[in-house]
């Protein structure tokens, strides 16, 4: 990055150390902080959207809507989430080549389970061999967002319908006395007195959230866990800037970073908390 | 809603139908001098050399993709890259489930790296050795104690923080951190074990076989791959 850099044999000190965390690598490091960020501000929403959908639908009045909620939500809280991290990425990609082969390769007669292999046409990859890296990228990222927003929707849902359970039924009557729509019961009383009991629950599972995007790298994703472990390891003179274990330093560095966010989401929680419970008649509300 | 949920099922089976012959090649990147990801962020190495060439031999369009050891032959058969070049060596029990091409890379020994000073009886000790590897599945009969790690590095690792006495790799592998250590580890012992390095490929995919194949006798043949060898390994190496 600096001009002194060509040669990072004859630096010492600080100068090494300057061209050393500037390298094209470091920037990569870097770069996949962003990563993390972006998934956690994707699959917040994302498992929102699927924990509000299967809360609903857990307390529909049809029988098979009800059945369908409930039995996503006790699907997931009943198996272990790194059995779902490896498995729907997998899953969902296999699913989507095998249909773009029935639709794209109608032609092609060879089975598409051979032995051990999965062969799909040149054409019904998902992405095409042809497509550039960042294309791959995307592709990977879009489907560990897929199974995280599955997996914490399924528990932001237990939450969620949890809370709605918890609204006193005579707010409920209230707005059926004064002839209110199911509805616009629903949407004018249940969804906005909900949100106290659900904070709670919710947090911990940002929390959780924050905490399990390392699982990124189990899912072959290049995140900071990723960048750290082969940043930190033992570097022999084949690299241009050898050096010995450093790989504590790294997690140090790692360690800080969840640590500022966690800390950070906490006191914004808790501004968030002291908001919503004003006029509640809950102990922190003091309208009781 | 609808529309977009419409339109995104049919961006995914639209995607571009032209293609060109396109090679993943597909490499673990944690394992010099054979392949690792230099300071530019790239993939370098031996194995880097020598796929980039065998490439422009079979006149395939090559793209290099990282993926952990632990996974790499999964990945391989459901299709995630077409070739794994990776320092794997051909044997047996891999044949069952990939193919290989033949070796690019002969057969070279695997070494025994302890502290230096310390007195290890190799087959009674705790022995470290990569998931997976051949050295492993040596340690495993060799009535040592096998504590298995996901990449080469940890294996180093557990040696320096006195986890294992000993780790068992590739001598070549090795052979770098033995000299740049200090004198803090030391060579003591090698066994032979596996035939020579190949590159992996689905058993169903015999058209790219035969082409790496074709290429990797033209390299052999020319000398070009012995200069590769000497380049990454030092000109004791053992050449084909």
């Amino acid at each position: 990055m600096f001009s002194y850099c060509v040669d990072p044999k004859t630096l010492e000190g600080l100068m090494w150390l300057s061209c050393y965390v500037t390298t094209a690598k470091h920037m990569s490091f870097y770069s996949s902080f962003l990563v993390v960020m972006g998934l956690l501000s994707l699959a917040a929403p994302l498992a929102m959207a699927f924990g509000f959908a299967g809360a609903t639908a857990s307390r529909s009045t049809f029988r098979i809507i009800r059945s369908l909620g409930k039995g996503y939500l006790a699907m997931i809280r009943g198996i272990p989430d790194i059995v779902f991290f490896l498995f729907i990425p997998i899953a969902l990609d296999q699913a989507f080549e095998y249909l773009r082969h029935k639709i794209l390769c109608s032609d092609v007669t060879e089975p598409i389970r051979q032995g051990n292999d999965f062969v799909v046409c040149a054409a019904a990859k998902l992405p095409l061999n042809t497509a550039s890296e960042w294309v791959h990228d995307i592709y990977g990222f879009s489907l560990a967002l897929l199974a995280f927003g599955f997996v914490f929707g399924a528990f932001a849902g237990n939450v969620l319908s949890g809370a709605m359970a918890a609204v006193p039924k005579s707010q409920i009557e209230t707005g059926e006395a004064y002839g209110f729509s199911q509805s616009q019961i629903f949407r004018r009383i249940l969804i906005p007195q909900m949100w106290i009991y659900a904070l709670p629950g919710l947090s911990n599972l940002w929390m959780i959230l924050i905490k399990a995007t390392p699982l990124l790298f189990l899912l072959g994703i290049e995140d900071i866990v990723y960048w750290a472990k082969e940043l930190g390891g033992i570097k022999t003179g084949v690299y241009e800037y050898p050096h010995p274990d450093w790989r504590a330093w790294y997690f140090g560095v790692l360690m800080i970073f969840y640590l500022s966010l966690t800390y950070l989401s906490q006191s914004v929680l808790d501004k968030i908390s002291t908001r919503l419970s004003q006029g509640q008649a809950t102990m922190a509300g003091k309208a009781g | 809603m609808k529309k977009i949920i419409l339109s995104a099922f049919a961006a995914l089976f639209l995607v571009g139908s032209a293609f060109a012959e396109t090679v993943r090649m597909g490499t673990e990147g944690a394992y010099p001098p054979y392949n690792f990801i230099n300071d530019n962020g790239e993939v370098d190495g031996f194995e880097k050399d020598v796929g980039d060439m065998l490439c422009i031999r079979a006149n395939l369009d090559c793209v290099w993709v990282i993926n952990e050891w632990d996974s790499i032959i999964p990945n391989l058969v459901s299709g995630n890259y077409d070739t794994i070049i990776a320092g794997m060596s051909i044997t047996a029990e891999r044949d069952e489930v990939i193919d290989f091409t033949q070796d690019y890379f002969p057969p070279s020994p695997s070494v025994y790296m302890g502290m230096s000073g310390a007195d290890i009886d190799v087959d009674s000790a705790v022995i470290a050795a990569q998931t997976a590897t051949i050295q492993a599945g040596y340690v495993a009969e060799s009535g040592a104690t096998l504590v298995e790690f996901a990449t080469a590095e940890e294996t180093i690792s557990a040696v320096q923080n006195g986890e294992a006495d000993a780790v068992l790799a590739d001598g070549d592998y090795l052979a770098s951190i033995i000299a740049e250590s200090n004198g803090e580890f030391a060579n003591i012992g090698e066994v032979s074990i596996g035939g020579g390095v190949g590159m992996g490929i689905r058993e169903s995919d015999t058209e790219l076989k035969a082409k790496m194949n074709a290429a990797i006798s033209s390299m052999k043949d020319d000398g070009s791959l012995n200069a590769l060898i000497k380049k990454w390994f030092g000109f004791e190496a053992a050449t084909f």
